[in-house]
């Protein structure tokens, strides 16, 4: 299992700076715009979250870690279960979520540009980078654009299946493209590409939503290049650390790590 | 973009190089399942302002 160990050895490397970067970008970028947000879901009393969000005013929460007083406040967490305290518990949470999922995203960035011969540094990271923003972020955006808290939409399973069909699907369409040099294939794989918008994402019955078409749109750019920063970066790391390792060590074969 | 054609664990057997990649791609997509997209509620709280932000499907 040599190569199972370097490759998670790798992604785990590349996940843990990647995580990082995007964590700092996230509670300068789109943080600040969620709590903004549970600030008209409050209001507008619909969907009862349970994060109180007392502090929801433009200094950024995490600065102002006062967790007691946000408790105090909280509704009593109806029956939504247990939540992190609003303020320093409540990002590094997220820190946390950032960093497991660069991980993972970074094994499965590993793993399938190995198919394709590795990323041998990090210029090649960069493109794999943005196929990998195109497949994760950019596909599934479109048919369901990031959401803040407080916006209405459809049955959470079913948006989480077109979400997952769609990666694969784009996922499958760009490798097709690229590495496959054939027409009908390349006119296959766009039609990978374009069905699942012709399909299209669940959507709600109804899109009225307290949240202000200026705050969300501010919030879908933020998503999105917080996101295409994270992969560029996640890219680029493994064609480093990969390089680095493959140069130093191509007469130990795969006996390093 | 194909001038380093060094890959990692040459000298493993095609078929088994393919079974650990495939594993450590399935490792990846349940790591990503877990923390993005489990319905546990506590799971869900934990990971809610980093859900929104990676425009997973959320609530």
């Amino acid at each position: 299992m040599n190569l199972f160990r370097n490759v998670v050895f790798i992604a785990a490397i590349a996940g843990l700076v990647a995580g990082v970067v995007l964590a700092c970008l996230q509670a300068y970028a789109t943080v600040p715009l969620i709590l903004k947000a549970e600030v008209y879901e409050q209001a507008g009393g619909g969907h009862h979250h349970d994060h109180a969000a007392p502090a929801a005013n433009d200094t950024n929460a995490m600065s102002s870690a006062a967790p007691a007083p946000a408790e105090a406040v909280a509704p009593a967490a109806e029956d939504e279960g247990w939540a992190p305290a609003d303020g320093f518990e409540r990002f590094a949470f997220s820190v946390v979520a950032n960093i497991v999922t660069g991980i993972g995203f970074a094994l499965i960035l590993v793993a399938v540009s190995e198919f394709a011969g590795g990323i041998g540094n990090w210029r090649q990271g960069v493109f794999w980078g943005l196929a990998g923003f195109a497949v994760f972020t950019l596909a599934p955006g479109l048919g369901l654009p990031p959401e803040l808290p407080a916006m209405p939409a459809a049955d959470l399973t079913q948006r989480q299946i077109w979400w997952w069909a769609t990666v694969v699907a784009t996922a499958a369409g760009l490798g097709l493209i690229a590495f496959r040099k054939s027409l009908p294939l390349a006119i296959l794989a766009v039609l990978l590409i374009v069905a699942p918008h012709v399909v299209g994402a669940p959507q709600p019955d109804s899109f009225e939503t307290p949240i202000p078409e200026g705050l969300h749109h501010q919030f879908v750019v933020a998503v999105t290049v917080t996101n295409l920063v994270f992969w560029l970066v996640l890219g680029a790391v493994v064609g480093v650390v990969r390089g680095r390792f493959t140069g130093t060590a191509t007469s130990l074969r795969d006996s390093f790590a | 973009m194909t001038t380093a054609s060094v890959s990692l664990g040459a000298s493993v057997s095609s078929q088994s190089r393919f079974m650990q990649l495939a594993l450590v791609a399935l490792l990846g997509i349940f790591v990503v399942g877990f923390v993005g997209f489990s319905h546990i509620d506590a799971v869900h709280n934990a990971a809610h302002d980093y859900r929104h932000s990676m425009a997973f499907p959320c609530h």
